[in-house]
């Protein structure tokens, strides 16, 4: 391996961000990955713009609204692998459950029925939803898939260290949907 | 391996399955043969101790000198058979089977009471589907709660039928049957009554045992909390064919 690190971008979608902090949850290994990977653009990082070209794309979470779509074909634009992380963006998982339901219906659930003060439904500042949610698969090509709710750190720390080495990881022998 | 019986006049064949040379009772099928020998072969429908549904076709071999596939758990072993359990094409179609399984309805194991108990949740992981291709249907079903010891998640249910099979074959109640066509296709208690409200049901809990996935489970269960228990089936279909 060349001493040039491996870019690594993240984004966080319609997701809880339990697959960030299982993540962070590879603990000391973390020190080890930082010495093999550059984290280019992410939650947990401060950079702001994604740069033009990333080797690994990480996506968490389904594509609920405009901005997740975006953000989704920005990560296939710039980046060479995209990784999805997660039940949320491998299968839609919870957030697709409001699939079920009319949208509208879902937004009244949330900002009338259940609100007691100043009852109103968001629409300045906030990306609008779309139907119906999807996984990320669903709109962009997506080169390896993680499942989990969430990926343990071990199969996380599997699947980066897999490809680290120039293999392509199985995530199917560490983990599945729901795990 | 399977011991050829003394009694009755069943012979013992021998037969290759995946370059392993086995023997068995002529009256095994090909899935029992499987079973015997730790040769892995997914199913969903079959269990051990009900009829032969034939209906969910994971367990599809195929069979040397034929140009069709075969389910093993409705096929008899025969004499020279050659089978192979494994290949590129049936690791493919098993695939694509579970595939449509999950697309079909609502398999969201992270909120399913059965997650990490759930049998169509575990052939997933070892048929190596780690995404589903196809869009999922995103049909909402409903869910029968008015039983007081059990509930029907219809979101859950693949249509293996065991529950059906169980219920008449072992309790001797037939409380299940199953009613309308593809997509409406569903299990239904008596003449789609309410389970709550059945006369024939006699709340033995059979079918929640036997069923893969968590279409039906146990009332007052939180996610992962139903583990099913099968061990009563083998020792209750054996006295069953004894009498």
């Amino acid at each position: 391996m060349n001493n040039a690190k491996i870019t690594v971008a993240t984004a966080w979608l319609d997701g809880c961000s339990g697959c960030h902090m299982s993540f962070l949850d590879m603990d000391q290994r973390l020190v080890e990955l930082a010495q093999l990977i550059d984290i280019v653009y992410s939650p947990l990082v401060d950079a702001k713009e994604l740069p033009e070209t990333v080797d690994v794309g990480i996506l968490e979470g389904s594509i609920s609204s405009e901005d997740d779509l975006e953000k989704a074909q920005q990560f296939r634009k710039h980046c060479k692998l995209l990784i999805s992380l997660g039940d949320c963006a491998v299968t839609g998982n919870v957030p697709a459950l409001r699939n079920h339901f009319k949208l509208a219906d879902v937004l009244n659930r949330a900002y009338h029925e259940n609100v007691t003060l100043q009852p109103q439904i968001p629409t300045r500042g906030v990306p609008a939803l779309r139907v119906p949610v999807k996984p990320i698969h669903g709109e962009v090509a997506v080169d390896v898939f993680i499942p989990g709710c969430p990926p343990s750190a071990e199969a996380i720390w599997y699947v980066l260290s897999e490809l680290i080495a120039g293999r392509m990881p199985e995530p199917s022998t560490v983990t599945r949907f729901g795990a | 391996m399977a011991q050829p019986t003394t009694t009755l006049n069943i012979r013992v064949v021998t037969l290759r399955i995946d370059e392993r040379d086995l023997s068995a009772r002529e009256d095994e099928t090909i899935i029992d043969v499987c079973r015997e020998n730790h040769i892995p072969i997914p199913s969903l429908c079959h269990l051990d101790g009900l009829s032969v549904w034939g209906g969910c076709r994971l367990c599809m071999v195929e069979l040397e000198g034929q140009n069709r596939l075969f389910a093993a758990c409705s096929t008899r072993v025969a004499e020279g058979m050659r089978i192979h359990t494994q290949s590129a094409k049936l690791q493919r179609y098993r695939r694509t089977i579970l595939e449509l399984l999950f697309a079909e309805r609502n398999h969201v194991c992270a909120v399913c009471v059965s997650n990490g108990h759930c049998e169509l949740q575990w052939l997933a992981q070892q048929c190596g589907v780690d995404h589903v291709r196809v869009p999922y249907r995103q049909a909402a079903y409903p869910v029968d709660s008015s039983h007081e010891m059990f509930r029907l998640d219809h979101n859950r249910c693949i249509l293996c039928t065991r529950c059906v099979r169980v219920c008449d074959e072992i309790e001797g109640a037939h409380t299940w049957d199953v009613m309308g066509r593809g997509t409406d296709c569903r299990v239904i208690t008596d003449l789609a009554q309410p389970w709550g409200s059945s006369d024939t049901c006699t709340s033995c809990g059979k079918c929640v045992q036997v069923c893969p996935t968590g279409a039906l489970v146990k009332q007052g269960t939180s996610v992962g909390e139903m583990v099913k228990d099968q061990h009563f089936l083998p020792i209750l279909a054996r006295r069953r064919h004894a009498q």
